[in-house]
């Protein structure tokens, strides 16, 4: 009577046979899964354990904190980590703020069913697949030859200071690229905000904006964290964005200034592994600064799972 | 002011009651500046397409530009020289099928490679895995996102290379199975959340019913878990080949980058984004190199939005079915 609902492939003989078969049948099925399972897990495994044990005889004090020396072959990668991290603190003061604003208004303001909430939804899911490379080209279309060159004709009387590579620039692209991940992981945890705590303080009399911004954003506080740490852990890797936009091979002066170039652990790694002409000498200071790269962005990676794991469960807890 | 409460309430149950209509300007200038941010997502993705496209149609328009290409010598086989893309010469090449032939082949190699694995172990993790083992193996494969894709790429220039020719004993240590291996890695976590989002949302009621009927958990999997969500899985193919036709460094280093063009995994390959990240840096602003460069960069935003855009119809489309069959 129920075989309508079951998709047996016709001729088939179907449900019937709960005999030694089908249990031959589970025992395959779970074998090649877990086999699948594993293959993902080994791979993700020997690439951590390749650049740990290549990293790890490379990674000293002086690799951390001096310049690099003798073309890049001796010395540190210091102007790189500098570089990476004020990147990225950059792009953060630049994305989270628009982000968490975005998911409060998705998910506070906007009905669900409107035409511009769902615009703004369908352009966040795009932004997200967008390829990091074309992002790579907007920045230097936008931010460099449109906005920046717009920038020096009105204020600089022309003068060269932010119609070139720079900091800002890139960090602006980045922030783009960056800016659906803080959205996704805001709007989740503002979602996992009890419906009734908003209503109490409705009731207490508190404005909506009041409410929002005491009583659901310092609840969603994790879920914005999170974004937060993913975003900066994707800004840090990117290397296809900022190499048009700011990112520089070498340079003798860390950057302090908003239209300076800077260095970039992806981009040293990139241009080290690419364009060296003497691949034995770079090979080791090349896994050092793979090393820390990887470290940065996944322990970050790490963090935030870990606190997204923690708020699920205890969401699926309270339910 | 009870009564408007409670309509409002009613009107639309998922969100709280608010004081819409008191007037009160602090409130509306608090609300219309949280929408005006919400709107740079939308100015974002307008002001893509205006930049990029504004220095890619200088290629079809600009008859500057088109005394050294045209939309036709970007496809069609150059009198003496066929395909070939060589825009650093006495006189410039740029035919763009090498290159759209680079990016296919290295997508479906990573993708012969990541969707068997991935769309297993989501099998694995959402039908077979006790819970513990669960909470362990969908983190993981989440972390294989995170890991930067000059990282891959770098591992995948020093190591992989080695042993890809070692195996297969290739022509070219850098080549397109390379990339495309190395590729399969950035691949593999977006197939597996996709599809494993997709496998638990087919409700446990199909479940109960296959099992109820008699059939085992293999038959029960293959026959009525999978065909359901089976859209989703499709569609987390299809997001994978954006992603796979997107990536760039991962390429950049894997690939070989000699523009040849031919469908063999064994030499060497470049790609559309590779072609971007590497001869930009390099180009005259203005010159037809750096228009055809954008005009690339055109055609990979546009595919990479018809990719997305697809899949993510399927997802909604599937959500809404099932959503409603239970």
């Amino acid at each position: 009577m129920t075989a309508t609902a079951l998709p047996t492939p016709g001729g088939a003989p179907g449900a019937r046979s709960l005999t030694t078969r089908g249990k031959a049948g589970d025992r395959v099925l779970s074998t090649l899964t877990t086999v699948a399972t594993v293959t993902i897990l080994v791979m993700l495994g020997v690439i951590l354990v390749d650049i740990a044990l290549g990293g790890a005889k490379v990674i000293s004090w002086e690799f951390l904190s001096a310049d690099p020396r003798e073309g890049m072959t001796a010395g540190g990668i210091f102007p790189a980590i500098f570089g990476t991290v004020a990147l990225t603190l950059l792009m953060t003061v630049a994305a989270v703020p628009a982000g968490v604003a975005t998911a409060v208004y998705l998910s506070e303001y906007a009905s669900r069913d409107a035409l511009l909430p769902r615009l703004v939804r369908v352009c966040i899911a795009n932004l997200a697949g967008v390829p990091s490379v074309v992002f790579g080209l907007f920045g230097l279309g936008f931010f460099i030859s449109a906005v920046g060159r717009g920038i020096d004709r009105a204020a600089f009387g022309g003068r060269l200071t932010y119609g070139q590579p720079s900091l800002v620039s890139a960090a602006l692209t980045l922030s783009i690229l960056t800016l659906p991940v803080v959205v996704v992981a805001t709007e989740e945890a503002i979602r996992a905000v009890p419906l009734e705590l908003r209503e109490a303080s409705l009731a207490l009399g508190a404005t909506k904006f009041q409410t929002i911004l005491r009583i659901v954003l310092p609840e969603a506080l994790g879920g914005i964290l999170t974004g937060g740490i993913l975003a900066v852990s994707r800004g840090a890797g990117e290397v296809a964005p900022i190499m048009f936009t700011g990112a520089a091979y070498f340079l003798p002066s860390l950057p302090l200034h908003l239209n300076d170039q800077f260095m970039n652990l992806g981009y040293h790694v990139y241009v080290l592994a690419t364009q060296s002409p003497d691949v034995d000498r770079t090979k080791p200071l090349l896994y050092g600064t793979v090393l820390v790269l990887l470290v940065l962005t996944f322990l970050l990676n790490l963090v935030a799972i870990l606190i997204r794991l923690r708020t699920r469960r205890r969401l699926r807890a309270g339910a | 002011m009870t009564a408007n409460v409670s309509t409002d309430a009613g009107r639309n149950a998922t969100r709280p009651a608010s004081l819409v209509h008191r007037s009160n300007w602090p409130e509306r200038l608090a609300e219309g500046a949280v929408k005006g941010v919400a709107l740079l997502s939308i100015a974002a993705v307008v002001l893509i397409l205006l930049f990029v496209g504004k220095d890619a149609l200088p290629v079809l328009l600009d008859p500057e530009v088109q005394k050294e290409v045209s939309f036709s010598s970007l496809f069609a086989p150059i009198a003496g020289s066929g395909f070939m893309w060589q825009p650093v010469s006495l006189t410039p090449k740029y035919n763009i099928v090498p290159l759209l032939v680079g990016t296919l082949k290295v997508s479906a190699i990573a993708l012969l490679f990541a969707v068997p694995l991935s769309v297993l172990a989501a099998v694995f993790v959402s039908e077979l895995a006790g819970k513990r083992t669960r909470e362990i193996v969908k983190p993981a494969i989440e972390l294989l996102a995170g890991i930067p894709s000059v990282v891959v790429g770098f591992f995948a220039l020093v190591v992989l290379a080695g042993w890809v020719q070692r195996v297969f004993g290739t022509e070219h240590r850098l080549n397109a199975l390379v990339a495309g291996l190395a590729l399969s890695f950035a691949v593999c976590p977006i197939i597996f959340s996709v599809s494993e989002d997709a496998l638990r949302a087919v409700p446990d009621s199909y479940r109960a019913a296959a099992l109820a009927l008699g059939s085992t958990r293999s038959q029960m999997i293959l026959r009525v878990v999978v065909p359901a969500a089976a859209p989703g899985i499709a569609a987390s193919v299809v997001l994978g080949f954006g992603r796979a036709i997107g990536e760039t460094m991962i390429v950049v280093l894997a690939s070989g980058n000699a523009a040849l063009l031919g469908w063999s995994w064994g030499t060497s390959t470049r790609t559309v984004t590779a072609t971007i990240a590497q001869e930009l840096g390099e180009v005259v602003v203005g010159s037809p190199h750096y228009h055809v460069l954008f005009f690339l960069g055109a055609v990979l935003f546009v595919c990479t939005l018809g990719v997305n855009l697809t899949g993510e119809r399927i997802v909604h489309g599937m959500r809404r079915k099932l959503g409603g069959g239970s």
